[in-house]
């Protein structure tokens, strides 16, 4: 590895992983039950690439997200108990419970909005970009979207207009292997320079965008990308993008019944597990021990059960609340 | 008061520098808005005066460069920017309809999209079935937009600026056949709040609602109909999110007949929309059923026979006076 990352910020980043992961465990097991409303979309399996982008983000930036955007809320630091009365659509949500879980944000904190549109959080994160550009230069904002959304004529848009108006601004691409059912690179055309390669960064580098392609599952080498691409957004040379190739161990949405992979083919990516890599790592790095990371795990387990149960016993929000917050004055 | 009179054009030019000087969080975005000042003009001279920082010519990319504009506009910025003609809302309706709209209330009302998106809109140039729609109806009906359309110089420039200061998303329809139109402006800055209705002519026959330009074809067939002692009321609601129901109730309740005139397609429209509210809510004191004029359900044609046939005009508004009052 040729970053130094600070000890502390090591644990922060495994700590984060693992709060990710037990939220999103959790919320399988609550779907499941019956607890969760309508569509939810889960992140893990892909931790290392929020964590290791979003670690690299500092106040003032930006993010926009997608529909799988629990992952990318965490990392930023919303308030996991708020989240998880959002799933459950509870009043004490951190939308009210307007929004559920593929429309969480937290404009205070950087973070501009999970999507249930797929693409569309792109060119909103470009705007957010130009507004940092011409406000507060040396932010950036980070846009994180699938390798489904590749093919969105609005991405391709905002990657261009990002490019001409050489915007402080870091396109994540999450190639997780399927657009909801088909294998990522089917339904995309690529010009590899090479005969191998398999990556949407030769698109980028089409629209003149700096592109990286990057192990997904393993977080420091996102960390040392992004970190690479958002120095440069912040020295004003413009975007850049990464294609971080992950995967995703749950359906496409809860109750996806993933007729179109093996048992064997997700057992495969577990064998790479990020959380498991990273622990690894810091034992063999001498960061930690076993016994201090398990300690993280079980901490992030009892938070996440602390939402859970502060969650189930939220109230709903009140039916007169179904007309407010439409615009910034009352309801017409 | 200024009698100064300048056009539409002009007004909304104006009402852009304004805002530009009063606040450095406004910015200007579009097709062609920078060098050529606008495909009709409205943001000449932008450029020169505050630069390409904040007058931003944009690629032919609607989705990428209203996405970025209402991006901006939710973290603080006040970008007004210009979707050329409302018929090229198809390649962007997503940012506009799912993004901007709904923001705010899906994330709990936490959040402002002060976005000003500006569009033309309006018939009767032969631009045909791509260039010649109206549209605001669609606008209107998703919840979270505001939807301005004004018909007049001064109504223009003081909607403009409430629009731009205004903290929520809006789509600021102007009428192609307006811009030339010359009225009186004062020079100094002023506002119009939205939802409130303006009764361009006084009456007591019957009640005319129409926008944009038909406000003008309104008072035309008002004009011609005072000559046969029929004493014609013009309401002009000004903006149609919010709608000022009251103004036009109120009239309904003076006058007994109505008449509705939309330039925008008949089916699931405006017309429709206001028809519906006065029947149940001032059923009792009409006189006659309410008439609506509008554009019938077929795209605009091009030659100027065939798009006169369709267009709401003062000949048929006349035509529709003449048949509500008849109706005792």
């Amino acid at each position: 590895m040729s970053i130094l990352v600070p000890r502390d910020k090591l644990i922060e980043m495994y700590s984060i992983m693992v709060l990710i992961r037990a939220f999103e465990d959790r919320a399988h097991e609550l779907f499941a039950a019956g607890k969760l409303p309508g569509f939810v979309h889960l992140y893990a399996g892909e931790e290392a690439v929020a964590v290791g982008v979003i670690s690299n983000l500092v106040k003032g930036d930006y993010i926009t997200s997608t529909h799988r955007g629990h992952g990318h809320c965490i990392a930023m630091g919303c308030d996991i108990k708020g989240m998880m009365a959002e799933l459950y659509g509870k009043r004490t949500g951190i939308c009210k419970g307007k929004g559920g879980s593929m429309h969480i944000a937290d404009f205070e904190i950087g973070m501009l909005g999970a999507n249930g549109i797929v693409g569309a959080g792109v060119p909103l994160a470009v705007g957010a970009a130009l507004a940092l550009k011409y406000r507060s230069p040396g932010n950036v904002a980070v846009a994180f979207f699938g390798d489904g959304a590749m093919n969105q004529g609005c991405v391709m848009e905002a990657l261009n207009v990002a490019t001409i108006w050489k915007l402080p601004i870091v396109f994540t691409v999450e190639d997780n292997q399927y657009a909801i059912s088909m294998r990522s690179m089917a339904p995309t055309k690529l010009q590899p320079r090479v005969a191998t390669a398999r990556s949407f960064a030769e698109r980028a580098v089409g629209f003149g965008i700096t592109a990286v392609t990057v192990d997904g599952m393993d977080v420091l080498a996102v960390y040392e990308a992004a970190k690479a691409a958002i120095e440069r957004a912040r020295r004003g040379e413009g975007p850049s993008l990464l294609d971080c190739k992950t995967y995703r161990y749950y359906g496409h949405f809860e109750g996806d019944p993933m007729v179109y992979r093996s048992r064997e083919e997700i057992e495969e990516w577990r064998k790479r597990d990020p959380i498991r890599l990273f622990k690894e790592r810091l034992i063999r790095m001498g960061v930690a021990t076993e016994h201090e990371l398990e300690a993280l795990r079980e901490k992030a387990l009892k938070e996440v059960e602390e939402a859970v149960s502060r969650a189930e016993e939220d109230p709903y929000p009140e039916p007169s609340e179904a007309y407010t917050d439409v615009f910034t004055d009352p309801y017409y | 008061m200024s009698e100064r009179v300048i056009t539409f054009v002009e007004a909304l030019n104006e009402a852009l520098s304004l805002e530009m000087e009063r606040d450095p969080n406004v910015i200007v975005m579009g097709e062609d808005v920078g060098v050529y000042g606008g495909i009709f003009g409205v943001s000449k001279g932008l450029l020169e005066r505050f630069g390409s920082d904040r007058v931003i010519d944009t690629p032919i990319s609607e989705g990428g460069f209203i996405g970025a504009a209402i991006g901006a506009s939710a973290v603080g910025l006040r970008p007004v920017v210009e979707l050329m003609f409302v018929d090229f809302f198809g390649v962007t309706m997503d940012q506009i309809y799912n993004q901007a709209a709904k923001m705010r209330y899906m994330f709990g009302g936490k959040i402002k999209v002060c976005v000003t998106i500006r569009t033309t809109i309006g018939g009767g140039l032969s631009a045909a079935a791509q260039h010649s729609q109206v549209l605001y109806s669609i606008f209107a009906h998703v919840p979270g937009l505001k939807a301005i359309i004004p018909s007049t110089p001064y109504d223009a420039k003081g909607l403009l600026i409430s629009a731009i200061r205004d903290d929520n998303p809006k789509v600021f329809f102007e009428h192609k056949l307006l811009y030339g139109v010359k009225g009186p402006v004062p020079k100094e800055s002023y506002t119009i709040p939205f939802g409130v209705a303006d009764v361009k002519r006084e009456g007591s026959d019957v009640t005319v609602i129409a926008l944009a330009y038909m406000v003008h074809e309104a008072l035309k067939a008002a004009e011609e109909l005072a000559k046969e002692g029929v004493s014609v009321e013009v309401i002009d609601p000004r903006t149609i999110v919010p709608f000022d129901k009251e103004t036009v109730l109120k009239s309904v309740k003076k006058t007994g007949r109505v008449v509705i005139v939309d330039e925008d397609y008949d089916r699931c429209g405006f017309a429709s929309w206001v028809a519906a509210i006065i029947a149940d809510e001032a059923f009792e004191y009409l006189d006659a059923p309410v008439k609506r004029i509008t554009t019938p359900n077929v795209p605009i044609p091009f030659s100027p026979t065939l798009e006169r046939e369709i267009l709401p005009n003062a000949q048929k508004i006349v035509k529709a006076v003449r048949q509500v009052v008849r109706k005792i």
